[in-house]
């Protein structure tokens, strides 16, 4: 019988950027960067992000409540990054599909926090849940399921040059 | 209301800078390309909650256009398919009312770049009235 300590640790590509407030992993990404998206919290298979409130963000003036569209970004960049945190080496991840329920109106002025997880990896696609909160993760506004269109190993494309010129400066 | 007042409406709407034509085949709405919307800069490509968020708003500026209610329609689910990279150029996207009901309203949506027979993303939603 082996022990399981035979079974060797599971390897992930981004595990340099893992912890708290990394926002560099995102800070390369300028419509994220634009709308002052921040990481909370990274790690294996795992995001959190929090999209700040801000007045332009809002879909229905009349009750200061976000647009849904604003949502899909947070989420889309939440999923996506999951599925990135999950990977062995770095590869590209595109959106295949995403869909998102609107279980309640975000309250208006609250940040958002979206949160995303892969859950599964085939070799060309990746699955993952999420959902989007305003005070709690036990009371989501949005819930929503996508997958990811898996692309070749980056190897020494520009991507992945600055991906490691940037987990060097953090270390 | 005419589409363009329902974008307007829509702080969101003004500030993707969202425009509005009117065709023989319908209301076409038009995101112009701004570097800001990027979601990876080495292809690059505009980012997918930006063609996501495009889509709703089409959706939504369409019914809104169509409502008889001052009131923004409330979306219940929506789901994007990816079709094709979306480069960094203007986006076009058109939304037909599959039914619209007295309470709900069933809305689909295309997206395109330089081709209309080419779209690079497709949604489709539920919304309350």
């Amino acid at each position: 019988m082996s022990d399981a300590g035979d079974v060797p640790p599971p390897k992930y590509a981004l595990s340099a950027y893992f912890g708290t407030t990394r926002d560099e992993i995102i800070d390369t990404i300028p419509h994220a960067a634009s709308l002052g998206m921040k990481v909370v919290e990274v790690g294996p298979c795992r995001a959190i992000l929090r999209l700040p409130y801000r007045d332009f963000l809002v879909g229905d003036p009349t009750r200061g409540v976000v647009f849904g569209g604003v949502i899909t970004t947070l989420i889309d960049q939440a999923l996506g990054l999951a599925v990135s945190l999950s990977l062995e080496d770095l590869r590209p991840v595109a959106t295949l599909d995403l869909r998102i329920d609107y279980l309640r109106p975000a309250v208006p002025g609250k940040d958002l926090f979206g949160l995303g997880e892969c859950y599964k990896n085939t070799r060309n696609v990746g699955f993952a849940r999420g959902l989007a909160y305003d005070a709690s993760e036990s009371d989501p506004f949005a819930t929503c399921l996508a997958t990811f269109m898996l692309g070749s190993t980056m190897g020494d494309t520009p991507f992945a040059a600055a991906l490691d010129e940037y987990a060097g400066k953090t270390k | 209301m005419n589409p363009a007042a329902a974008i307007t409406r829509m702080p969101y709407g003004l500030h993707l800078g969202v425009q509005v034509e009117t065709t023989d085949s319908g209301t076409v709405f038009v995101l112009p390309f701004r570097g800001d919307l990027i979601g990876n800069r080495w292809l690059p490509a505009l980012h997918g909650g930006v063609v996501g968020a495009f889509l709703e708003l089409v959706a939504t500026g369409e019914l809104f256009a169509q409502a008889e209610a001052a009131r923004v329609p409330k979306p219940i689910n929506f789901s994007v398919n990816y079709l094709r990279a979306v480069g960094p150029r203007e986006t076009r996207g058109k939304a037909v009312i599959v039914k619209h009901g007295r309470r709900i309203a069933n809305v689909r949506v295309i997206a395109w770049q330089l081709d209309e027979s080419k779209p690079v993303a497709a949604g489709i939603g539920n919304f309350l009235l």
